[in-house]
């Protein structure tokens, strides 16, 4: 009868609904998230069972109560008298800086070894493996705690501080360099680099329609870096060349002048680069690997010159390979940067940590330190999902 | 075609003299070019002046013996304090006179490890002596037996530790991640948004605070009156974590899989189970033991986190063992221990994981 | 009611019968009012241009496509949402795809024996003594515990047919089946394509191999755009097809 019914209509009879794919799978969903649910919902309730037999307290409230810590190091101004909140933004404001600082440094030093164990200078690229191979199989933490140790231990006292370059001290408290002082042209000279960065569209604009309309190439590169770099220079001559810097001196038992960081920033910030550099130079030598022989002589039998090989053939294409890993790369150097806590660095993890420890809510503050994380990871990817889409259209 | 040949005359020409093989290995792999010389000059003059400073710290001014930390400081290295320590770095608090039993414990789990690695033995018969070995390792570890005194887990560090927590998270972890994995791709709408929550929840925040989360929240998770050990809270914290990244590895394997082999195992009637069960997982999980070992990798290297919730791994047990007020100041040489034992360990397991993969990679090509 | 159509019984007319069916990917018409009725022992073999929904035609009949109207019915199987009677259908009907899609970490015998264990719940051994009857038929008794990396193309394919085979299937599906093939190896193919219609099977070939149409087709089908626009046998279809769309595709094929 069913069958009738169908050949009537023409339309596929519908099944007994428990052989049916379409209602069984909403059943299986239903199930799961029954399971899920009923899982989450035993730990919450015995978590609101043990919250309410210790007493502890509940709600973000304390972030508007007074601190009373003190924090080593920080870019905005803190004091103990600040609230847990305040407090919580220094240490977001340091991870941020040591995250970013740590990317820039990490990408140059693992670009310069990725390509030096590429070099055909036997010497070069034995070094590049030996310090990619060493340092890559050794924990970040044990590393952190190893410069860390040798700044603040092995390191001599500031009168016998280790002068490491001209004017640069290495001593157990901490690294002091030479830093130029203030002067109103540095002001201006940072604008020239905005109205430099600025006026190079117009001239890639019109470098490209001039070959469009000739032929002639125009040497982009090299008037572009002559813009960005000359104009801060004339800008600089034009004050008169004000060079003067702040060199650190010895002053009783520290050194003032200068600038300097502490053992905790300078143990992270070489920790995280020279372990974060190992794995961004084996992202670099297998991006630049995995642009196949092939293209290099097609480019080659083209006539390309060297450069122009590598700037339109071999990087367009290794960039495509190396941009996915390379952001994962960033997200890990921003997570390891909560390592921090070990060896007293007031990162986001460790403020968070002392909050808890003071106030009881661990809860409240393992869900903050996570929100950031989570933010700061789905930043990148929704970034990184961008770029893909970008790159994919120019594929076709 | 080979007697008109022979009838040619073959004019055989040596090809020109190359220089001297030596001077022409060091022209062509130093000196090719003037910014390559500079290369090698620089690299010459780092090495010149960072390895002379650094063998006559490790070797030629270093101390071997001392009777106390003060009689050690001399400039160099002192060894004395790694032979002092050696017991307590590898072993941590566990109860001196029983120290044969971490020292199996040890032995046991590198056995099954290189076993791991022999690629015949792979099968049912390494199951077994996983399984085994295992069970062989808790026991020694915990006691209870006749004959062997309980140690209650708050005392198990040191290296044991180490291994218990990486191997365990593995381990335990694999499942976990091939079901999230599946789950990420599942046809269910709900699965799949739930599984993927999980994955980018987990990999989204640093171990440090999955490890806080294990260790202050998880006791506020249980009913009232049930504890957990800090040891137990580490290992799930881990496990949960392992099982995020293993997921991602996974489904690697599992998104190469081609179409077509899903489509011929539907042709032939198999059930989802079926297909997933003897199709699908047996391929995508060949595929991705490589990256799983590097995962391992990781996941050891990782284990050195404990630390920061006050457990004694390896690198808890060497920091710990720095605070002895007769052995003071010698962080340095306790590091480049234990920096020696994880280094080896983790270079041995790089280098199986890349003869792996261009064992893999040949195999492709044919 | 569905339980009684769930079971295979004798087979009262067409093996495959398709009426009305219509599919549609997104807006896209893939398939449009197409009816086809094959009868047991019939050979079918459909051709057209590439895109014209040959594929997605043959995939509908055991369900790896899913037809939105119209009716299907396999040997006497009703196919609608029903997971038992895709289930039935699957074990009653064999595919054979082009890229063979053998289960590279199976050797060739397990390959063979994977689904009568798992689907037939046959007992391993009859189930690998079926394997071996089948590899004999397809000329490659002495393959059987290769792997099918270490096989030709052509071999391939046959083991592939013989993988459908042991599942004793009513009726066997062919999509391109030999175009993949370098050309030394399509006859292979096509002579046990051909000693497998001589025994009677139900077959439907979706080919271009116009002389192996020739001599196995009882009936040629011809599509275009998701129709059927023209169908006929082998001799009338060739002498004069009646369509234009027909005598334009066949005079670009026939003179390659
Ligand atoms: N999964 C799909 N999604 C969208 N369009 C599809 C899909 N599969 C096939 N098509 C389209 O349906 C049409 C018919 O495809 P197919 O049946 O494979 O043609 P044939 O086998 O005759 O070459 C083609 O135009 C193809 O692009
Ligand atoms: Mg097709």
């Amino acid at each position: 009868m069913a069958s009738d019914e169908a050949a009537l209509t023409l339309a596929p009879a519908r099944p007994a609904p428990w052989r049916d794919p379409k209602l069984r799978a909403i059943a299986y969903q239903i199930v799961f998230v029954a399971a899920v649910v009923g899982a989450v919902g035993f730990l919450v309730h015995n978590m609101l069972g043990n919250i309410s037999r210790q007493n502890i307290a509940t709600g973000f409230g304390f972030l508007r109560k007074e601190a009373a810590f003190g924090i080593g190091e920080s870019l905005i101004p803190y004091s103990p008298a600040d609230t847990y909140g305040r407090a919580f933004l220094v240490g977001l404001s340091n991870t941020l800086y040591v995250a970013a600082l740590g990317i820039v440094l990490a990408t140059i030093l693992g670009t310069v070894m990725g390509l030096a164990r590429l070099s055909g200078n036997w010497l070069v690229a034995k070094l590049a493996q030996i310090y990619v191979e060493t340092f890559r199989n050794i924990p970040l933490l044990l590393q952190l705690f190893f410069w860390w140790g040798l700044l603040n231990t092995a390191a001599p006292a500031p009168r016998q501080a280790w002068q490491v370059l001209p004017d640069v001290f290495v001593s157990n408290r901490g690294i002091a360099y030479p830093v130029p002082v203030a002067s109103p042209a540095y002001k201006w000279m940072a604008l020239a680099v905005v109205v430099a960065l600025a006026l190079l569209v117009p001239l890639r604009r019109w470098a490209a329609a001039r070959q469009a309309a000739t032929g002639r190439q125009f040497p982009r590169g090299w008037a572009g870096l002559g813009i960005v770099l000359g104009l801060p220079l004339i800008v600089f001559v034009a004050f008169g060349a004000p060079f003067a810097l702040s060199v650190p001196s010895l002053h009783g038992f520290n050194f003032s002048g200068g600038s300097a960081v502490s053992p905790e920033f300078a143990a992270l910030l070489l920790g995280l680069v020279i372990y974060s550099g190992t794995f961004i130079a084996e992202i670099v030598r297998a991006g630049i690997l995995a642009v196949s022989w092939g293209q290099s002589e097609a480019a080659m039998a083209l006539g390309l010159k060297s450069g122009q090989r590598m700037r339109l053939v071999v990087l367009p294409q290794a960039l495509r390979v190396i941009v996915p890993p390379l952001t994962s790369q960033y997200l890990s150097l921003t997570k390891n940067s909560s390592l921090a806590v070990a060896i007293g660095f007031p990162d986001l993890v460790s403020i968070a940590n002392t909050t808890m420890n003071q106030t009881g809510q661990a809860i409240e503050g393992i869900a903050m330190i996570m929100a950031v994380y989570l933010f700061i990871s789905l930043s990148i990817s929704l970034a990184m999902n961008l770029y893909n889409r970008a790159v994919a259209l120019v594929e076709r | 075609m080979a007697d008109i040949a022979q009838d040619i005359p073959v004019v055989r020409q040596a090809p020109p003299p190359r220089s001297t093989r030596a001077l022409g290995w060091l022209r062509v792999h130093l000196f090719s070019s003037v910014f390559n010389s500079i290369l090698t000059l620089l690299a010459v003059g780092l090495l010149a002046a960072a390895v002379p400073p650094l063998v006559r710290w490790a070797l030629i001014d270093a101390i071997w013996s001392a009777p106390n930390g003060q009689a050690c400081h001399a400039g160099g290295a002192c060894w004395a304090f790694i032979g002092e320590k050696m017991r307590f770095i590898l072993f941590g608090r566990y109860p001196a006179d029983q120290e044969w039993r971490p020292i199996a414990v040890v032995a046991i789990f590198i056995a099954m490890i290189a076993a791991a690695c022999v690629r015949p033995l792979w099968g049912r018969r390494l199951a077994v002596v996983w399984f085994a070995g295992l069970s062989a390792a808790f026991l020694l570890m915990a006691g209870g037996l006749p004959g062997l005194r309980p140690v209650e887990t708050g005392l198990w560090s040191g290296l044991p530790l180490t291994l218990i927590l990486a191997v365990i998270a593995m381990l335990f972890g694999f499942p976990l991640g091939v079901l999230l994995a599946l789950g990420r791709r599942s046809r269910l709408p709900a699965v799949r948004g739930i599984c993927v929550g999980y994955i980018e929840l987990v990999r989204g925040v640093p171990l440090i605070t999955v490890l806080f989360m294990a260790s202050l929240m998880l006791p506020l998770f249980l009913p009232a009156g049930v504890t957990i050990d800090k040891v137990l809270r580490a290992q799930v914290a881990f496990i949960l974590f392992a099982a995020a990244y293993l997921a991602e590895v996974v489904r690697g394997g599992l998104q190469a899989i081609p179409k077509g082999q899903i489509e011929a195992a539907d042709a032939l009637g198999l059930s989802y189970l079926q297909r997933t069960r003897l199709i699908v997982l047996p391929q995508a999980l060949a595929m991705v033991i490589p990256p799983l070992v590097n995962t391992f990798i990781g996941m050891f290297k990782d284990t050195s986190l404990v630390l920061i919730v006050s457990l004694f791994d390896l690198l808890g047990a060497t920091e710990f063992a720095l605070t002895d007020s007769n052995w003071q100041g010698f962080a340095v040489e306790a590091d480049v221990f234990i920096a020696a034992i994880y280094w080896s360990f983790c270079f041995f397991m790089s280098r199986y994981s890349q003869l792996l993969e261009r064992e893999f990679n040949r195999g492709k090509q044919r | 009611m569905s339980d009684a159509k769930a079971t295979p019984g004798p087979t009262q007319g067409a093996m495959i019968e398709l009426q009305a069916v219509h599919k549609w990917y997104g807006d896209f018409h893939v398939l449009r009012d197409i009816n086809l009725q094959v009868q047991k022992g019939e050979k079918v073999v459909v051709c057209g241009p590439s895109g014209s929904g040959k594929s997605t035609m043959i995939r509908c009949v055991n369900r790896l496509e899913e037809h939105q109207q119209g009716r299907i019915v396999v040997a006497g199987i009703e196919l609608n949402a029903d997971m038992k009677n895709i289930e039935a259908i699957r074990r009653e009907v064999g595919m054979v795809f082009q890229q063979f899609n053998l289960f590279p970490h199976l050797t060739v015998l397990q390959n063979l024996t994977l689904a009568p264990i798992w689907v037939r719940k046959l007992p391993k051994k009859e189930a690998e003594e079926t394997a071996r009857y089948y590899l004999e038929r397809v000329r490659i008794p002495d393959q059987a515990d290769k792997y099918p990396g270490q096989l030709s193309g052509g071999q391939q394919q046959r083991v592939a047919i013989a993988r459908s085979l042991c599942m004793k299937p009513e009726i066997m599906l062919f999509d391109e089946p030999t175009s993949a093939l370098a050309p030394e190896m399509i006859k292979e193919v096509l002579d046990v394509m051909i000693g497998l219609a001589e025994d009677g099977m139900t077959m439907v070939c979706v080919t271009h191999e116009m002389g192996f149409a020739r001599t196995v087709a009882d009936m040629m089908v011809f599509m275009d755009r998701g129709e059927v626009i023209e169908r006929a046998p082998p001799k009338d279809f060739f002498a004069n097809p009646k369509n234009e769309r027909t005598r334009t595709f066949l005079s670009q094929i026939l003179t390659h």
